[in-house]
């Protein structure tokens, strides 16, 4: 990287905590590519054991959804009480279903 | 006609995002923000950035003259942690808009400011108990607010942080501790170190509020929770029962605490010291302004390996 002003792309990383739970994300680092990006995220991310497993993903690679989206983005979810199983009224005398 | 369509866009958005502030909520990088807020951001998470890169400058300077190889093990675990909170910091920063090879280049040309505490030398040992003690106390204080702050990537950084300070700090205070139980030299170079970084500290939280051009914005904003003045009392509070407990003197004759406000007060701070530190006069800043050119310009033969060996796996790939 002879031009000091061009900047490795961003990569995203996501950490697990421990065995069984899922990735979450951390923060971000640069790097020329995936292998260098993990070696950082590792570094940056994970110098005191926060983590057992990473990603590093490519920033540009995500797809999210919109602030101004939020409303009618996700409207479909919020007119469906069935879903929830306490929107069911169990019969009297019955401890468990 | 409706009193909304006398009112623009703008301005519409702007009452809603104030309001948004205060319920509480959290601001992420998506969401518009006025462009004010964008830039008083970007402004103080960039300047944070550059003092904790800044910040591995005076440590580093100890690194191979630590008293022993537990102490060097210690010292450079801190100064790879400050690396890190730059990292976490430049992170968030860019999700306002802002390249951090940009960031980078307004902290090497000078154009970018960083906290004044780091113009001062590290003349002793004891200096690495004091930064880690008090100054490393000082950003606690700050950073333990900053961790509630209304943007969402600011606030989570500061999480992380915080997390780490405490070993920063608690590494200093075991140093001047040590010192402290040493020989009547140790003493005088823990307690000279204490004279030397005690009012910069002090400084380190900014201008009092009488003087304080941005906080409020930014207080409004939830960008700051406390006054500088605030944070200043809360770390002075703190720090000198740990002070007396080791057997410290504070430099301050006109210190006393108050039963009434159960809170010390304080002498005068010499702001015009402070300014003249700010502007670029403080014992240090050409000196931290070169090393930072010098760190990066010798660590180009590392970015251009890792450039050419990418390029290389992707031809053989």
């Amino acid at each position: 990287m002879s031009d000091s002003t061009k900047e490795w792309p961003i990569w995203e990383v996501f950490t697990q905590k421990k065995d069984g739970a899922a990735h979450e994300h951390a923060g971000s680092v640069h790097a020329p590519d995936a292998e260098m990006a993990l070696l950082n995220a590792r570094d940056v991310y994970g110098r005191r054991m926060e983590a057992i497993n990473m990603w590093v993903v490519l920033s540009s690679a995500i797809v999210a959804s919109t602030p101004e989206d939020m409303g009618p983005f996700f409207d479909p979810a919020n007119d469906k009480l069935y879903r929830w199983p306490n929107s069911f009224k169990t019969p009297q005398g019955i401890k468990q279903v | 006609m409706e009193v909304n369509n006398l009112i623009d866009d703008t301005t519409q958005r702007e009452i809603e995002f104030d309001a948004k502030i205060a319920s509480g909520k959290t601001i992420e990088p998506k969401d518009w923000m006025p462009d004010r807020y964008r830039k008083q951001l970007l402004r103080m998470m960039s300047q944070h950035a550059h003092s904790e890169v800044i910040g591995m400058l005076p440590e580093g300077n100890w690194i191979t003259r630590a008293p022993s190889l537990a102490r060097k093990a210690i010292l450079i675990a801190k100064v790879q942690d400050e690396a890190g909170h730059g990292l976490y910091i430049y992170s968030g920063a860019e999700t306002l808009g802002m390249d951090r090879s940009e960031m980078n280049e307004m902290l090497m040309n000078g154009k970018a400011k960083y906290s004044s505490i780091f113009n001062y030398p590290t003349l002793t040992w004891a200096d690495m108990g004091a930064i880690g003690w008090l100054v490393d106390g000082a950003a606690i204080v700050n950073q333990t607010v900053l961790a509630k702050c209304s943007y969402g990537p600011y606030a989570r950084a500061m999480v992380r942080i915080c997390k780490e300070e405490n070993f920063h700090n608690k590494q200093g205070y075991q140093i001047m501790a040590y010192l402290m139980q040493g020989t009547k030299e140790q003493k005088e170079m823990a307690q000279d170190a204490m004279n030397r970084f005690w009012w910069p500290t002090l400084m380190m939280f900014g201008p009092s509020d009488k003087n304080s051009p941005n906080s409020g914005d930014l207080l409004k904003w939830k960008v700051k929770l406390n006054t500088n003045d605030d944070l200043r009392q809360r770390f002075i509070d703190r720090t000198i029962p740990q002070a007396e407990a080791i057997g410290l003197t504070i430099p301050d004759k006109d210190l006393k605490w108050n039963p009434e406000t159960r809170h010390y007060e304080f002498g005068e701070i010499d702001w015009a010291e402070f300014n003249q530190v700010i502007s670029g006069n403080g014992p240090c800043n050409k000196l931290r302004l070169k090393q930072r050119n010098d760190a990066h310009k010798n660590g180009e033969w590392v970015r251009a390996a890792a450039d050419a060996y990418a390029k290389k796996k992707a031809v053989a790939a």
